[in-house]
């Protein structure tokens, strides 16, 4: 395989992982979209869901992520989102109590967010 | 003159305890600057590659997006002002506040109504003792503000300048502008920062962040699902990120001038110190200098009441 993916996992606020990959693997609006070295130039919206990134070396990348966006070009992958969240730094507890908050509050946004979070871990437990 | 000298030592005493709580703030605005500047660098790649997206899709399509449309005839317009929640930073909040009265006469003279809305309490405090109207006040974030806070506000504004278009949203009519200007303070430096004016709807021109280099081409994407989506996802959110790349200067900016304010503050107690303690050396002085002159008085008029007898 000629080179690798460039990957930046980025949140609104901070890069949240960045690296070489050799396959990325998002959810997009379309469904689920798998990059690998040499895609063409694409730029696709992003649906809540799991990201799952695997690096030239290492284990498994997992992160939630919120809205937002995927760009490939030149094997280089962006994946943008205002919310973004690697696997080890949900906690699970903490997600269930914003869980029965948001719902307390009504707040739909909130809400999503946990749910998405939680989908990630039950994926990998 | 024994009293006097009490005085100057109280106020000797207070001055020096003033000048230990200035001195405390000045270096806490010191350390949270250097905060500020950190969260603004951990912004600028979304910022970046959000701007560069957002380019693209304007290079590869005509879309009309009623975000980057202008109206033919504006009549309203919105003003978000982004101020300080505290005071003690100078003439901070009252430059931001100056450019907005500027930037008000200016809206009003085109024949514009003009909208507020608020961050920061100092602005709402302005307001609300004018009894001026101002839409939505945000306050509690101003020196630490959060992705969050930016989200809201542009909810907020996005909903007021799009109000047409989403009918069912029941959003009082009343409230639709056409335009929308943002007044906040740049970090040019430590030393300079400058209330500044930007319009951010209709969209325009990138300003602030890096924009991609000139010469770089832009690769041509494919759109999934279309263009005109990933344009209507893509534009609030680069919105939010504008929103939230003026509040992270505003932070900045506020922090700086408290960090002047206060070190200048602290010199002007150093001053006030020295000159007190010199005042009181000099009635110390004085009233050491009348002891002896009293002792000496004394042992002089008995010694002449002893002599005459």
């Amino acid at each position: 395989m000629a080179g690798a993916l460039q990957i930046e996992l980025v949140a609104a606020d901070r890069v949240v992982w960045s690296g070489e990959a050799s396959e990325v693997i998002a959810r997009t609006s379309e469904g689920d979209l798998g990059v690998l070295v040499d895609h063409a130039p694409l730029l696709s919206l992003l649906v809540p869901g799991v990201v799952m990134i695997k690096p030239v070396d290492g284990a498994i990348v997992q992160a939630a992520v919120g809205d937002g966006f995927l760009s490939v070009a030149d094997n280089h992958v962006s994946i943008l989102s205002e919310d973004t969240w690697l696997l080890e730094e949900i906690d699970e507890a903490e997600v269930r109590h914003e869980l029965s908050e948001a719902e307390a509050n009504n707040d739909d946004e909130a809400r999503h967010r946990a749910e998405v979070k939680l989908r990630l871990l039950g994926k990998a437990a | 003159m024994a009293v006097s000298l009490r005085e100057y030592r109280a106020k000797i005493r207070s001055t020096q305890s003033l000048k230990k709580i200035t001195r405390a703030m000045e270096l806490i605005a010191a350390s949270r600057i250097i905060k500020a500047q950190q969260y603004a660098a951990a912004a600028a790649p979304y910022a970046r590659e959000l701007t560069r997206a957002v380019s693209a899709v304007a290079t590869f399509s005509d879309v009309d997006h009623p975000l980057t449309t202008e109206k033919e005839s504006p009549t309203k317009a919105a003003v978000l002002v982004i101020s300080s929640d505290r005071g003690l930073a100078g003439a901070y909040s009252s430059n931001v506040l100056k450019e907005a009265e500027r930037l008000t006469e200016k809206l009003r003279g085109e024949g514009k109504k003009v909208d507020f809305y608020l961050a920061g309490r100092k602005a709402e405090a302005y307001f609300t003792f004018r009894q001026r109207d101002f839409v939505r006040s945000w306050t509690g974030f101003s020196d630490k503000p959060s992705y969050e806070e930016a989200r809201e506000i542009g909810n907020t504004l996005v909903e007021a300048f799009n109000v047409d278009e989403s009918a069912e949203e029941a959003i009082d009519p009343a409230r639709a502008v056409d335009e929308l200007h943002i007044v906040f303070t740049r970090f040019r430096s430590m030393l300079t920062q400058e209330p500044t004016t930007i319009r951010l709807l209709p969209l325009e021109v990138v300003e602030g962040t890096e924009p991609p280099d000139e010469g770089e081409l832009l690769p041509l994407y494919e759109f999934e699902p279309s263009t005109h989506e990933v344009l209507d996802a893509l534009l609030p959110k680069y919105v939010h990120s504008r929103i939230y790349y003026c509040l992270l200067q505003a932070a900045a900016s506020e922090l700086a001038a408290r960090q002047k304010a206060m070190k200048s503050a602290t010199d002007n107690a150093e001053d006030l110190i020295d000159k007190y303690t010199r005042i009181a050396n000099q009635a110390r002085q004085a009233g050491i200098t009348q002891e002896i002159s009293e002792v000496v008085g004394g042992a002089n008029a008995l010694a002449d009441a002893a002599g005459s007898e």
